[in-house]
């Protein structure tokens, strides 16, 4: 009836976030992820753009974006320049027009996916500069007068690390899906993905320890997925055998990166440790 | 085929002012939607498809996450299965406060049920009850004189559940996987950084040093290309801030969600004044520079140094002896005696910065103590978690003339 998603080989999703993807895509609205660091949100728009077969248009947000840049950017200074220093004609305005991601995605031929990555980081206000592009799904250059309309509305994922809040308007516009962390077993899976070769005794002891680690209570930054599939790519270099496991944390700067936390970490240590004997 | 699963269609309404009642902010818009899903059959006759896409269209917040999973299994699960309560029920049997509503004579009634007794019977009414109650003195609920849910009048009234009116015990119920995420459990530093960032007033500086590149675009254009650069002011924060902690000794137990409020407050940086105080218990006719109370610093002197349109935000649980706060010479400190009232004092200081909140680290439950009322009436109190700073910080947002404001 429609597209659907359900994940790759290589990105595992939770039945709930595959879900909010197929309903994003039926309602044709715009996805909003949140979630931890680590839990893969930037990665769910490529893995989306693999398993649907369609091309991925990649906006950055940064502190300083506009909204007008994810669409296009005027390249006012080039133009200048050339219009001075260069014998080429300046006369078309379009030559010095530069399209951004969504702009990309919306002027796309074909069905597309379009990440707006980390909207957070911009200005407050924002993501109500972009309402209605993501609703009429088309834009207008205003040097030229052009109006690009979406000729498939593609799928947008945004995603957001929480730094600010969102506005309501824009959200009610919104679907939205918070990444949980992964359960042990969903933990399992992914590691499978990353590390398949890896013996099973020592992932389980990993991931073990880890969720040891991210239950400790001190810890100001627990580590996330990608710092475990690091620390487990370290043990396999290593050579670390799964039962070194079970009293010590090897490696520890890879899933630990605050001073504070290893300190902590190592306290947590000691005490399991004179509980154990 | 979704009439038989959810019965017939008024419920979507009632669930959705069951959500909007609990505090999840469903707009018509996005429960229209959700409608929409069902209908094209996105949702089929599975609940746990109605759970999940339901909770992608209308919860747009992951602190909303708990409350809908409660709302949900309330209202498509029945009552069963309330494991989180236990948890709820020891949080509440373990909290070291007492129970400000309590009089002698309550006090004498509630020691007829001891807590064992107490945690049984509340459990086997929660078995019993079926459905949402308020009212009535036997099940558990709101508003009634059952010593279970809250908001009645029985004096130990088991409240379960933490905080707000109208949240009934029955939806502390299914699997609170987002229990972590709601916004009246306070949460780490960066996110009350991210509430304080919003307290801000735009203002253009004074000195022009920021390129105004669409004005020099537009001029040089004008100039057919002969290039003119324009400077303007860079837009900043003309906010200031005063954060004024209480380090008295009722406190300690709050230490260090203060410490987090301050450190956010500190990194956030972008306050054309930060101010941070000290005082004890009470304010008094000075406040100090330090924690440890070294330096102080008059009221008048913060007057004369501050103008009005400087923000003031306090920080303490508002509890002390009520003479403390009435009595002239109350002051705790037995070397020093003062000739006005801490209440004087803090009309002052409110004169002084129409501007302010007043955040407390109690629980709202606990506010019906002499000092806390009367310290609520003085300043708009609320609590220290993330949805009473963003609430705070709404407040000191606005701009109100100095006159209007009591």
């Amino acid at each position: 009836m429609f597209e659907h998603f359900s994940g790759t080989e290589s990105y595992i999703a939770s039945a709930e976030l595959r879900e909010a993807v197929n309903v994003a895509l039926a309602l044709e609205r715009p996805l909003l992820i949140k979630g931890e660091p680590g839990t893969g949100k930037t990665l769910l728009a490529t893995a989306v753009s693999e398993a649907l077969g369609r091309p991925l248009h990649t906006w950055h947000v940064k502190s300083t974006s506009k909204a007008r840049d994810g669409l296009y950017v005027y390249d006012a200074v080039q133009r200048l320049h050339d219009s001075r220093f260069d014998d080429t004609s300046v006369s078309d305005i379009r030559a010095y027009i530069r399209f951004g991601g969504l702009g990309q995605a919306l002027r796309s031929e074909e069905p597309s996916v379009a990440l707006i990555d980390e909207i957070d980081k911009a200005d407050l206000e924002f993501p109500n500069d972009l309402l209605h592009e993501l609703d009429a799904m088309s834009f207008k250059v205003d040097e030229t007068g052009d109006v690009y309309s979406a000729k498939h509305r593609p799928l947008v994922i945004i995603t957001s690390n929480n730094e600010k809040e969102l506005p309501d308007a824009f959200l009610r516009r919104c679907i939205f899906h918070f990444i949980s962390f992964p359960s042990p077993e969903l933990m399992a899976e992914i590691v499978q993905v990353h590390h398949p070769d890896v013996e099973r005794i020592l992932v389980e002891e990993a991931i073990a320890r880890f969720y040891w680690l991210r239950d400790l209570p001190e810890l100001r930054k627990p580590p996330a997925t990608s710092e475990l599939v690091d620390w487990i790519s370290a043990l396999v270099r290593g050579g670390i055998p799964a039962e070194n496991l079970t009293d010590r944390v090897p490696y520890l700067g890879a899933l630990i990166k605050k001073e504070r936390d290893l300190l902590a970490t190592q306290r947590a240590m000691k005490s399991t440790k004179s509980r154990r004997r | 085929m979704v009439v038989a699963l959810f019965g017939e269609g008024d419920v979507f309404l009632d669930f959705f002012y069951l959500l909007r009642a609990q505090g999840v902010p469903v707009s018509v818009r996005e429960w229209l939607t959700w409608l929409e899903c069902i209908e094209r059959g996105l949702v089929a006759a599975d609940l746990g498809r109605a759970y999940s896409v339901g909770r992608a269209v209308m919860v747009k917040h992951e602190r909303h996450l708990d409350i809908y999973d409660l709302c949900f299994a309330h209202y498509f699960g029945g009552a069963d299965a309330p494991e989180g309560l236990h948890d709820a029920l020891e949080e509440w049997l373990s909290s070291p406060l007492p129970l400000p509503e309590l009089s002698p004579e309550d006090f004498e009634r509630l020691e007829k049920l001891d807590l064992d007794r107490l945690r049984e019977l509340f459990e086997e009414r929660l078995k019993e009850q079926t459905e949402r109650h308020d009212g009535g003195s036997r099940w558990i609920g709101t508003g009634g004189t059952s010593p279970f849910g809250h908001g009645g009048r029985h004096p130990s009234g088991i409240r379960v559940g933490g905080r707000g009116r109208g949240r009934s015990a029955i939806q502390i119920a299914g699997e609170r996987r987002f229990r972590a995420y709601r916004a009246d459990r306070v949460l780490d530093t960066r996110q009350l950084g991210a509430a304080l960032r919003r307290l801000r007033r735009l203002g253009r500086g004074e000195r022009a040093d920021e390129l105004d590149l669409e004005e020099t675009i537009r001029r040089t254009a004008q100039q057919a290309g002969e290039l003119e650069v324009v400077l303007k002011p860079p837009r900043e924060n003309t906010l200031k801030l005063i954060l004024l902690m209480d380090v008295g000794g009722s406190m300690d137990d709050h230490a260090r969600l203060v410490e987090q409020l301050f450190s956010a407050a500190h990194q956030a940086s972008h306050f054309k004044v930060f101010k941070p105080l000290y005082f004890h218990n009470c304010v008094y006719d000075c406040v100090y520079e330090e924690a440890a109370m070294r330096t102080s610093v008059s009221l008048e002197s913060l007057h004369r140094t501050l103008d009005s349109q400087t923000r003031l935000l306090i920080i303490g649980d508002a509890c002390m002896s009520p003479y403390e706060l009435f009595s002239v010479g109350g002051m705790i400190n037995y070397h020093e005696h003062n000739s006005r009232t801490g209440a004087e004092w803090l009309y002052t200081l409110r004169t002084f910065f129409p501007h302010n909140v007043w955040l407390n680290p109690l629980p709202e439950r606990f506010w019906s103590h002499p000092t806390i009322e009367a310290i609520g009436g003085i300043f708009p109190m609320r609590e220290l978690t993330l949805e009473g700073l963003s609430e705070a910080v709404k407040l000191l947002s606005q701009t109100v003339p100095d006159t209007q404001r009591h």
